[in-house]
């Protein structure tokens, strides 16, 4: 019987490994990719898109969002410049949302080991939901009366 | 035929390795300081990564060992109710960490009879990260980050349960057909 265990141990290990060292290069890859993605994109240039108006602001945000990759902090410093800049609070929120929730760099190594149908409408979902997110939010920070910086 | 859509897959892994490796390098050519900032970057991330790695290895091992897909149907399948929910919730909060480190643990657990509902919720509560709210209350207020983490939470759930109802028509469509 224990030796019908350390075997199963060792096979489960093995498994992993395996497994693991599959996903390796799309891993490895997409780690090279976000790196390179982080200097090419300046996040100075954030604030620039931004038009004023509501909806789309809410877009613009969640789709920058959706691209930008890196530490969350990154996103919650660039949105409170972007609210002292007059960028409406739902197209910020929407953006800090989309950073975290959508993976356009990602999606290489999403769409290679969870699939592409199921890797296509959790991003579009979770695209749109952050806009909603962003919309529910806001609204009831107004309805409390509550103060967001 | 599975195992030639395998290999298929891993080649083309290997490509896009490639590929990015030699984009990576390219940079040089194109403006250094662009190549040092996302090598500064890239190990950076390793750093924080290499350990966070070890713990999906350890927990692939433990998953593959202690639960069999009846385990895992019962906590994460179709009929595991609210407790799913509720373990996809709280291991979505939980875990740390770039989200396509965990790719490898969620592939598992799906091969093992998780709902694709349940990946989906608990790939989006990884967006609350515990560590970081005190810096969030820094840049906006405390009420700011509590309506939007709890509003986060409940539409986790309506992620989910939207990658359900579009698995169910698709494989109601593949019924028909």
């Amino acid at each position: 019987m224990k030796k019908l265990e350390k075997n199963t141990l060792k096979n489960s290990f093995s498994k992993s490994a395996k497994s693991l060292w599959r996903m390796f290069p799309i891993i490895f890859g997409t780690i090279l990719l976000v790196s390179m993605a982080n200097s090419l994109i300046p996040k100075s240039s954030y604030q620039k898109v931004f038009i004023g108006n509501v909806l789309s602001d809410s877009f613009l945000g969640s789709l920058i969002g959706s691209v930008s990759i890196g530490n969350p902090i990154v996103s919650y410093i660039i949105g409170g410049e972007l609210i002292l800049q007059g960028v409406g609070l739902i197209a910020v929120t929407a953006f800090i949302v989309a950073w975290v929730t959508v993976g356009v760099v990602q999606l290489p190594a999403e769409i290679s080991i969870l699939g592409k149908r199921f890797t296509l409408i959790r991003n579009i979902t979770a695209f749109f939901i952050s806009i909603i997110v962003a919309l529910v939010t806001v609204l009831i920070i107004n309805l409390l009366g509550i103060n967001y910086i | 035929m599975e195992k030639i859509k395998k290999t298929r897959k891993n080649n083309l892994s290997w490509w896009f390795f490639t590929f990015v490796v030699i984009s990576f390098f390219s940079l040089i050519f194109i403006k250094k300081s662009l190549f040092y900032e996302s090598l500064n970057f890239f190990i950076n991330i390793l750093k924080s990564v290499i350990i966070i790695l070890l713990v999906v290895f350890i927990l692939m091992i433990i998953t593959n060992y202690f639960f069999s897909p009846k385990k895992i149907s019962k906590y994460l399948g179709k009929n595991s109710g609210i407790k799913g929910w509720l373990i996809a919730i709280v291991a979505g909060i939980i875990s740390h960490g770039p989200i396509y480190i965990w790719y490898p643990l969620l592939y598992e657990l799906r091969e093992k009879g998780m709902r694709n509902s349940l990946m989906a919720t608990f790939m989006y509560n990884r967006a609350i990260k515990i560590p970081l709210i005190p810096f969030m209350i820094i840049y906006f207020s405390w009420a700011y980050m509590l309506i939007l983490l709890l509003v986060m939470i409940i539409f986790s759930i309506i992620t989910g349960m939207i990658i359900e109802i579009f698995d169910n028509y698709i494989k109601n469509e593949k019924a028909k057909n």
